[in-house]
């Protein structure tokens, strides 16, 4: 096998230490000049059940998991329960070991820590037979043992890596930086020993016959690893939020612990609030009285701030939410990804929804999309919602430093200064009119905020006049919904012109074939675009990041170039295509649908393999994991 | 310079300035106990030295939700029980504000009722109103969480079986630091009771008893009140808890019965405020958030300096 890519899996129990360890691993793989990405799969409970980080590294750009893996450390599940018995769970020390064997591709390598995973157990998994049919190369070591013997039981993942590492031939510096840079004193020594005795151990031990070792690779700038969670939270404090407001729900948790650590460092305010209703609330009155806000939840907390949500369409308060979608309906599952929260995003809320709704579909674009919500929000006056998934927000990749060196945007957008407001439209009795309707540019009537001179007015929920009175003046209704409502058209526009697209193409201009995509699944498609030109197919895509606003223009040009296109999202009711189809009105029968809703995000594979059966006439089943959708007509 | 020049403004503040001088004209019914609620507050503010643009009224839905639409502050009419999450966070993000919740008995007790107890419990520094009508007004006449039991409507044409809530009993539980009940047909108490809730550092709850003539004629907002703090009979230290809680109790009790007990039942002064509490653990900056947008020279730290534990 070449050397070319490194995909190891790093399987445990829930609270094994598997993310710190593979946070470190993956440093430690990016500082040695190499791109990485993680993928985190776990299951929902806060001790024991199996559950594993992969990391592919390569010398070369990766933007999605790869297919399969092939080095799998599993350390055993240290909190299975009831050991001697079937539990519920099953027997669950071995599933680190035995759960993940299906991926795992031909000559791949397999540790595992027999100081915790038995002999009859591995004989009854069949592993000699099933090594010896795949050509892997095990290797049983007592991890457990070593890191009891120079400290405690859970330094077994430190022996873990300083086995991966002789395996691999890597060279140890890196990690001993990491674990130099995390810890000190004894327990620095004690797991500085570990990592060396596992490594010689190794290499003593066992004479390799396997192909992989360690990429090679080096970087020409710094790189930061870090996951699509803080690159939203990053984007927040660039884009000069300094107030969020929560409830924790995974995945969305994630972005809200991190701008709460860093806020009392920053002269920012975070509140841990009685729940989603009244979390967006208090953004939206933090927005109000004039500092840049945000909120967000999962999906069941998000159908709690319709409400809040609608008022700040009605009032134009600028406010950004951010949707981490999990796989629902109701509380689904709680630990796995899903793009099923489109619509529900998009349509929440009664009335009319004048609302901006991006959804990035990398590290990179979670970053830039948070920072253009806010400014958007705060340039127009109305909720921005950024969208995502519980795969975006927990899988690092690399990005270059330089690419955060941005000045930081704490503009309030079209808010007026006293001297302004002095200059504004009032009413008779001094009354600034907030709402103006009459000479609104781009649709944007500016604001004032409480304790300013001159700016008193009355902001609600209810349909209000010019100064913000309940008024149900034909008239002034049509006035105020139209203008709200046009407001997306201004910001179509200027996304148009003023921003580079938020859309990305990768592929053959040319090519007979579209795929296209949105959010996270964006990666998976991207290689697979790739790797079908590579072996002779003529297809390009596009993944599209922006919701609402809808880029009719974009995608009905990109629909037009392409004989045939495929959609692919992680759902099962084909929610984007079904926005493309309403927003366009068209390609209904150009368009077939590859769904993916088992809780696990797309493999490259599965893109190529759903693309040869559904576009290139490929008459082979789809695997069960997936789901083709029809073209309409067909 | 402050960019909030209206707060803390130093002059003569005429009572007139806080009513529009150009419609609307409250639409509340004729006799209704809102036009009282609306009365003291308009009294008070000229009394407690604020002016009309340093004052944020944060309102619900309901009749009693319409109360800013006719008192010149700055305002923000939200929606149905959500007025206290929305006035707490614009208190956090400009601590100078004034900042003046309201809404009524269904609107503050029923739908919002846990951002009551929460609002409470943080003791935020604001005031609240609650024009209690044992009634649901402005949809025509259903029973509320605070109408007596055996209370009939068109939704409970039986009679309520349900207790009535004990609004002054279950604030003082969750932690407001004070705790009033005065009412509307009483104009000199309830403007006192509204400018000692507004000067309060620290969650002032008030409940205010306003008369529905339309939906809630025989309500005992109509029988004379005592004023507990003036009579005899009621001898307690409205800053000793146990004591405020027996009365309160007592109070909601002969409620029931038909008996009207207003005045202070608990005054806190030593409970520091949500937001003192805040900025003693570093979590609140000493500079009010929003001013710090308008500041020239405020340092705005970057997500880059952050990345160093990425690397
Ligand atoms: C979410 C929601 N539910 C219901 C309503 C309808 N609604 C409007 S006012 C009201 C009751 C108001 O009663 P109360 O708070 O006692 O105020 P009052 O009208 O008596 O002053 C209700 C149920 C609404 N506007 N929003
Ligand atoms: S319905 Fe009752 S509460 Fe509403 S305005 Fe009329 S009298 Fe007042």
């Amino acid at each position: 096998m070449s050397s070319d890519e490194l995909i190891w899996r790093i399987a445990g129990g829930s609270g094994d230490g598997i993310d710190s360890t593979s946070q470190n691993f993956a440093k430690a793989l990016m500082r040695s000049g190499l791109d990485v990405f993680t993928h985190r799969h776990y299951p929902s409970r806060i001790r024991g059940g199996h559950t594993y980080v992969e990391i592919r590294a390569a010398d070369r750009e990766v933007q999605s998991r790869g297919d399969g893996y092939n080095f799998l450390l599993s350390l055993g599940d240290s909190f299975a329960r009831n050991p001697q018995e079937e539990a519920y769970y099953g027997n669950e020390e071995i599933k680190p070991l035995s759960e993940n064997l299906d991926d795992l591709r031909e000559g791949g390598i397999i540790v595992y820590d027999e100081g915790l995973i038995s002999e009859e157990d591995v004989e009854a998994i069949d592993l000699e037979a099933r090594a010896e049919e795949n050509d892997w190369h095990v290797f049983p070591m007592d991890l457990r043992g070593l890191a009891r013997e120079h400290g405690r039981e859970v330094m077994r993942n430190t022996a873990g890596v300083g086995v991966t590492a002789a395996l691999l031939d890597m060279d140890l510096e890196h990690i001993e930086d990491l674990m130099s840079d995390a810890m000190g004193g004894d327990v620095l020594e004690a797991n500085l020993e570990i990592l060396h005795e596992a490594y010689e151990t190794t290499r003593e031990e066992y004479e390799f016959e396997h192909d992989l070792r360690a990429p090679e690779g080096s970087h020409e700038t710094e790189q930061a690893l870090l996951s699509g969670s803080n690159a939203i939270a990053y984007g927040a404090i660039d884009a000069g939020c300094r107030f969020i407001a929560g409830y924790p729900m995974t995945p969305w948790t994630d972005v809200f612990t991190i701008l709460a650590q860093n806020f009392p460092d920053m002269g920012g305010v975070s509140e841990q609030v009685e729940d989603e209703i009244a979390a967006a609330a208090l953004a939206l009155g933090a927005s109000h009285a004039g500092a840049k806000a945000m909120s967000g939840s999962s999906g069941g907390g998000f159908a709690l701030m319709s409400e809040p949500l609608g008022l700040a369409e009605m009032t134009e308060t600028p406010l950004v939410l951010v949707e981490s979608m999990r796989a629902g309906p109701s509380t689904g599952m709680p630990t796995k990804p899903e793009q099923g929260d489109l619509e529900f995003v998009l349509y929440t809320s009664q009335g009319d929804s004048s609302r901006v709704v991006f959804a990035p579909s990398s590290i990179e674009e979670a970053y830039e999309q948070t920072r253009l919500a806010f400014e958007i929000a705060w340039d127009y006056q109305l909720p921005a919602i950024v969208i995502y998934d519980q795969k975006l927000s927990g899988e690092n990749k690399n990005v270059d430093v330089e690419f955060f060196d941005r000045e930081p945007k704490p503009d309030l957008g079209s808010t007026l200064t006293e001297d302004e407001l002095a200059e504004a439209a009032h009413d008779a009795s001094g009354k600034f009119k907030r709402f103006n309707y009459e000479d609104a540019e781009n649709n944007v009537a500016p604001r004032s905020l409480p304790g300013q001179k001159g700016g008193r007015y009355l902001a609600t929920g209810n349909e209000h006049s010019p100064v913000g009175h309940i008024s149900e003046d034909p008239d002034n209704r049509v006035a105020q919904m139209t203008r709200r409502i046009e407001k997306l058209d201004s910001i179509r526009e200027e996304l148009n012109e003023e921003h580079e697209s938020n859309q990305t193409y990768f592929g053959d201009d040319d090519a007979e074939y579209g795929i296209i995509t949105w959010g996270s699944s964006h990666g998976a498609v991207h290689e697979a675009v790739e790797r079908l030109n590579e072996s002779g197919h003529s297809v390009k895509g596009m993944s599209v990041s922006d919701m609402m606003p809808f880029p009719e223009t974009e995608v009905t040009e990109f629909l037009e170039s392409v004989d045939e296109a495929m959609v692919v999202e992680m759902n099962a009711t084909a929610q984007f295509r079904g926005l493309i189809q309403k927003e366009l009105g068209r390609f209904g029968e150009k368009m077939t649908s590859l769904l993916k809703y088992n809780g696990n995000p797309f493999e490259p594979a599965e893109v190529v393999e759903g693309y040869e059966v559904n576009l290139a006439d490929d008459d082979r089943e789809p695997t069960a994991q997936v789901r083709i959708e029809p073209a309409a007509g067909d | 310079m402050s960019a909030f020049n209206a707060i803390g403004e130093e002059r003569e503040i005429d009572r007139d300035e806080f009513t529009p001088s150009v419609e609307p004209q409250p639409t509340w019914c004729p006799g209704c106990g809102d036009f009282g609620v609306l009365k003291s507050l308009k009294q008070a503010l000229p009394e407690v030295g604020k002016t009309p643009e340093e004052v944020l009224t944060v309102t619900g839905i309901g009749c009693s939700g319409k109360l800013n639409s006719y008192l010149d502050t700055y305002g923000f009419h939200t929606i149905h029980g959500r007025s206290l999450p929305v006035a707490r966070a614009a208190k956090l993000a400009n601590t100078d504000l004034e900042v003046i919740a309201a809404g009524g008995d269904g609107d503050g007790y029923g739908i919002g009722g846990n951002h009551f107890i929460h609002t409470a419990r943080e003791n935020h520094d604001m005031t609240y109103i609650v024009f209690n009508n044992e009634i649901f007004g402005l949809t025509k006449g259903q029973t509320s969480p605070t109408s007596p039991k055996g209370h009939k409507s068109k939704t409970q044409p039986s009679g309520s079986a349900k207790t009535p809530i004990r609004p002054l009993s279950q604030s003082l539980t969750a932690g407001a630091s004070y705790i009033a009940r005065t009412a509307a047909v009483n104009p000199n108490q309830a403007k006192e009771i509204i400018a000692e809730a507004i000067e309060h550092d620290g969650f002032a709850h008030v409940d205010f008893l306003t008369q529905c003539p339309t939906w809630n004629k025989d309500a005992r907002q109509y029988v004379p009140y005592i004023d507990v703090q003036e009579s005899d009979d009621y001898d307690f230290d409205v800053t000793d808890r146990r004591e405020a809680a027996e009365m309160m109790y007592e109070t909601e009790d002969v409620l029931n019965e038909g008996t009207v007990l207003t005045g202070r039942y608990y005054v806190d002064e030593d409970r520091p405020s949500y937001q003192e509490e805040k900025s003693a653990v570093g979590e609140l900056p000493d500079q009010p958030l929003a001013e710090r947008y308008f500041d020239e020279d405020a340092e705005w730290e970057r997500s880059y300096d952050l990345l160093d534990r990425h690397t």
